[in-house]
């Protein structure tokens, strides 16, 4: 079995939240191996991430260099090509960081690459079986992935159940001296902060939230009579604000909004995992959508299969006359 | 500049059930509306945009048959002035890198300064355009959200990061960027723009004419799907079911006992 490298994503000397999943997901690939971890960047906050680290994997990969200070893909892919070793499998969390690194990454690694992995199955001789979604979420696919030549398998947070830290035992090993030149042909220039908004969604314990379904701008005053009724506030998903019909501070999303209201109701969503990653502190989430299948439904504690633009009229009328 | 959009025809998600067939190793397509997948027409408008701005042209590109032809013309409406079709039997049940590859040689024939894709599609695996960069050493950047050209073969992007925030990176020509939706308000097509590029000719290209490398077709892919399945729910919502009336009464029970109303 290829030994295993979990890459680390970090801000401000502190681990993401995906570094323990990925320990978990490598141990459900393979047991019998401790997982390795390998982080990039530079000075105190690097020092102060491997330090963490310890009581997760045992071995902590620190690659550091001025040029990966701030985590830029590009640079960061020479890196790790110049330090893992070939046939190397490389977790990587599917975030907006992973999409940026990954697929490069394999190819720069000649080994294959499995995205958005949501469940391992084990390993079949050379093949690792992974389970993924496709169609938004709708449908799971198993997947074999021939793993001779190593691979990269990015894994989506929050699908593996974080493993729990041991005492700090790990050993630190600097591999900063097999870097290599880093330079690219793409400069971080600036990180500009999301603009606030009217309307601060994330103070509300109660949000209807509109995706898709609401069809048209004009039908979200539907939406705002019901958060009236229930001192809530509107708020929705990425396609409403890629449409133009809301304010991107109202997206819930792990692109958009953390918000950590007592009830959501999810108003004509699919509920694709990037909007689910948005809710936070176990809401009673109420679906409201035409399509049985949509993904919302596994997510969501309730479930009401009507068509929102002729429901939630008549739910913020019965509310009122009560 | 010459800009490259590659766009891929889709099952439209929004607008069907996607369900198994038969036999479990494919979804029941029969029915379904097929449609350019969303994110390729944000980057189409967004290449538009920037050859009104600068000059140049736009070509779409995508590896298919002749079904797919449909989204190409599609595109064209939208203005795009050429389209080419990448097929060959030989490239059927190419894995995420047997794509890139196959679009990588067919970019070495072109001289391309810009290569746009959507942030991903169908299958959501957001993979071939980073791939595609690295096959042809050109910097990537994927889920940009805007772009401005600058002086000297340069360009100055965004990416969409977590809560909302965005890196600005410069970043040198050529390169491969895979484009988000919301980055722009792609342009209406109707029927009448459809018509009037029915009959232009989209040139069909076949692994011969490209010189593909080994990456390509069933017996390369190192990733292949096994079969589909119907999700297990996680905890899975309580249905409430009967007429609305029934429904809502429910509910609002419910949302008083969760802090909802008071």
């Amino acid at each position: 079995m290829a030994r295993i490298f979990a890459y680390i994503v970090h801000k401000s000397g502190v681990a993401d939240d995906s570094a323990a999943e990925l320990a978990a997901a490598a141990r459900q690939i393979d047991a019998a191996q401790s997982p390795a971890a390998v982080v990039t960047g530079w000075g105190a906050d690097l020092d102060a991430v491997c330090e963490s680290l310890r009581s997760t994997f045992s071995e902590v990969w620190k690659i550091a260099h001025e040029a990966l200070a701030y985590p830029n893909a590009e640079i960061v892919r020479q890196a790790l090509v110049n330090v893992l070793p070939a046939g190397s499998l490389v977790l990587v969390p599917h975030a907006h960081f992973g999409t940026d690194l990954s697929p490069g990454l394999s190819v720069k690694m000649k080994a294959a690459y499995v995205p958005d992995v949501v469940g391992i199955d084990g390993v079949d001789g050379a093949a690792l079986k992974l389970v993924r979604q496709e169609f938004g979420g709708q449908l799971s696919a198993h997947i074999r992935c021939d793993i001779s030549s190593g691979a990269v398998i990015s894994i989506r947070p929050g699908a593996f159940k974080a493993l729990a830290g041991g005492a700090a035992a790990g050993q630190v090993v600097d591999k900063s001296s097999s870097a290599g030149t880093l330079v690219s042909k793409r400069r971080y220039l600036e990180t500009v902060a999301a603009e606030t908004g009217d309307v601060d969604i994330t103070k509300y314990p109660v949000l209807v939230s509109v995706g898709r379904g609401i069809q048209e701008p004009d039908n979200i005053p539907i939406a705002q009579e019901l958060a009236d009724a229930l001192g809530g506030a509107v708020s929705c998903s990425r396609p409403v604000v890629d449409a133009k019909w809301m304010a991107k501070s109202r997206q819930v999303g792990s692109s958009g909004q953390t918000v950590k209201p007592k009830v959501y109701l999810a108003c004509g969503i699919s509920g694709s995992f990037q909007h689910l990653a948005g809710i936070k502190g176990n809401p009673f989430i109420v679906a409201i959508n035409k399509n049985p299948k949509a993904p919302i439904f596994r997510a969501a504690d309730i479930g009401i299969v009507a068509d929102i633009l002729e429901f939630l009229p008549e739910l913020t009328q019965s509310i009122r006359e009560r | 500049m010459e800009i490259l959009v590659c766009a891929k025809r889709v099952p439209d998600t929004s607008e069907n059930e996607i369900e198994l067939n038969a036999a479990g190793n494919d979804i029941e397509r029969g029915d379904l509306v097929y449609s350019v997948n969303e994110a390729d027409n944000y980057a189409v408008e967004e290449a538009l945009e920037i050859v009104e701005r600068t000059g140049g042209t736009v070509t779409v590109v995508t590896v298919g048959d002749d079904d797919d032809e449909e989204i190409l013309r599609r595109e064209m409406a939208m203005g795009a002035k050429q389209a080419v079709l990448l097929s060959d039997e030989a490239f059927e049940g190419s894995d995420g890198r047997g794509i890139a590859s196959i679009l990588a040689a067919f970019v070495r024939k072109g001289h391309y300064e810009l290569i746009l894709t959507g942030v991903q599609a169908d299958d959501g695996a957001a993979q071939v355009g980073g791939m595609l960069a690295a096959m042809l050493d050109c910097p990537f950047a994927s889920l940009v959200t805007s772009i401005e050209v600058l002086e000297g073969g340069k360009l100055k992007i965004g990416r969409e990061i977590e809560g909302g925030n965005k890196e600005l990176y410069e970043i040198d020509l050529p390169c491969v960027l895979s484009i988000q939706t919301g980055i722009n308000e792609p342009r209406y097509v109707g029927m009448r723009g459809i018509r009037q590029v029915a009959s232009v000719p989209i040139p069909t290209l076949h692994k011969a004419d490209l010189g593909v490398n080994g990456f390509a077709g069933k017996a390369a892919a190192r990733v292949t799907r096994t079969d589909y399945f119907t999700p297990t729910a996680g905890h899975g919502a309580e249905m409430l079911t009967g007429n609305h009336d029934e429904i809502i009464g429910k509910l609002i029970e419910l949302l008083k006992s969760k802090g909802g109303l008071t």
